[in-house]
């Protein structure tokens, strides 16, 4: 595990300390590369590219976009409840989202 | 003279003077250059990589708005592979809330598609179960494992022990078995686990068996995408190298006995990869320098040459890691930066 965290601090973006799952997201649906995702979601942020990585700043706009952070309190989206906010977000589709949507309407 | 403490390949520290270890930079990426015919690093670059690796600090790290993607093989299995007794779920959680993960990975303990299939009905459930709780992307992965599908384990008969006979023919159709039964086996899991939730599904270590192992996750791959064209799909490579077990099987025309990183991502793409997991295999034999030197080479090249995203495998003896239980955090600190600033990786 000395591997994962070192990698995660030596060059990782973070996770939902700031926004590395949002950038994830974006290779992942779109595949897009590093610099298109990392704009595509600063975009969609309304943040600059050098604060995505910013814990400060991220942390913030996590909890005003309800998105999911790393201490959520009572009024925080938590798990799927982030997951359907960062599709909207996003404007990408989420695979669990879907299916949640499938297996609770009509 | 200054002498630098480098690590080898194995880990152990050894004394290197600064020409030592330019001379050990240079030989690393022409290795790789003459071996894939492929550009050695320029000399801005390898002086980048000598900055890297002479750094007084124990720990380096990449500068602000340098940070990549990261993407986690068999991810959950990290944690009880120590000792520590977690449910897969909590594992997930744990990376997501105290270890900075951007991504994770759902696994079972027998990494492999063909014993999933098995209890792929409980798999579902616990990558259900972690998806509602979780929010960072989360992958299923396995392997394809080709060896598998081999007598005794296997039905088909094994190329391994057919080949000392000179039965070259026979090891040949026994590997084109497998491939039909492994495609099956991966397709099915696969499908399984994508309705079930999975953000995406990794195929990791592929190529473990040689060309055969490769071509049935390419077939794979492409069914899948035609089935669910919004799957994401990471295929992480075995080794740097495809081994020509086989030595005939092609893919769009293109043989897959020895295939190098970058051209290995072009035949992933082809098949509707996602995300393609470049592999250079670390000599314990040679300087941490001489590795990394090569390992840059061979992964740059691949993004280069890559239309999809590309995650640099950098696990216990890949990508420049010195090959050890314990990966030191000096030389693991030092691949993640060079992979990231010199190799402009998309993600590791």
């Amino acid at each position: 595990m000395g591997m994962a965290i070192t990698h995660a601090l030596a060059s990782g973006m973070g996770g939902i300390r700031t926004s590395g799952d949002l950038v994830a997201r974006m290779q992942m649906s779109r595949g897009m590369r590093i610099n298109d995702a990392k704009e595509y979601v600063a975009g969609k942020l309304g943040v600059s590219v050098i604060d995505l990585s910013n814990e400060i700043v991220m942390e913030e706009v996590r909890e005003d976009l309800n998105i999911g952070k790393i201490r959520t309190l009572h009024q925080n989206a938590k798990g799927i409840e982030a997951k359907f906010r960062i599709a909207k977000l996003l404007e990408i589709e989420i695979n669990c989202v879907n299916r949640f949507k499938r297996l609770t309407e009509g | 003279m200054s002498k630098y403490f480098i690590r080898m390949g194995d880990g152990y520290f050894a004394e290197f003077t600064e020409a030592e270890i330019r001379q050990d930079l240079e030989d690393g990426t022409v290795d790789a250059a003459e071996r894939g015919s492929i550009p050695p690093l320029s000399e801005d670059e390898l002086q980048q990589l000598f900055e890297i690796c002479t750094a007084p600090n124990k720990f380096v790290s990449v500068e602000r708005g340098n940070e990549l993607v990261l993407t986690f093989d068999a991810g959950t299995l990290k944690i009880p592979r120590l000792g520590v007794q977690m449910g897969r779920s909590q594992v997930v959680q744990l990376h997501e809330k105290a270890f900075g993960a951007d991504t994770m990975e759902l696994a079972h303990i027998d990494y492999s598609f063909k014993p999933i299939k098995a209890i792929v009905h409980e798999e579902q459930a616990e990558i259900q179960s972690a998806l509602l709780n979780t929010v960072l992307p989360l992958f299923y992965g396995a392997m394809p494992n080709l060896g598998l599908y081999t007598k005794p384990d296997g039905p088909v008969e094994n190329p391994a022990e057919l080949l000392p006979k000179g039965k070259i023919a026979e090891a040949r159709a026994a590997q084109e078995e497998a491939i039909e039964h492994a495609v099956k086996d991966m397709v099915y899991v696969a499908s399984k686990m994508y309705e079930a939730g999975a953000d995406g599904i990794n195929f990791d270590t592929v190529g473990a068996s040689g060309d055969a192992d490769f071509l049935a996750t390419l077939k794979a791959v492409e069914i899948l995408k035609k089935k669910y064209p919004d799957m994401c799909i990471e295929l992480g490579m075995a080794g740097e190298f495809v081994l020509g077990m086989h030595g005939d099987l092609y893919y769009d025309g293109v043989r897959l006995a020895g295939l190098y990183p970058h051209e290995q991502v072009k035949i992933a793409e082809k098949a509707g990869a996602t995300i393609f997991g470049s592999v250079v295999n670390t000599n314990s034999s040679m300087s941490f320098t001489w590795n990394l030197a090569r390992a840059i080479t061979f992964s740059k090249t691949s993004v280069e040459h890559a239309s999809i995203p590309v995650h640099a495998n950098v696990g216990m003896g890949v990508g420049g890691i010195p090959v050890s239980e314990t990966p030191a955090i000096d030389a693991v600190s030092r691949v993640s930066k060079a992979m990231a600033e010199v190799g402009k990786l998309d993600g590791l």
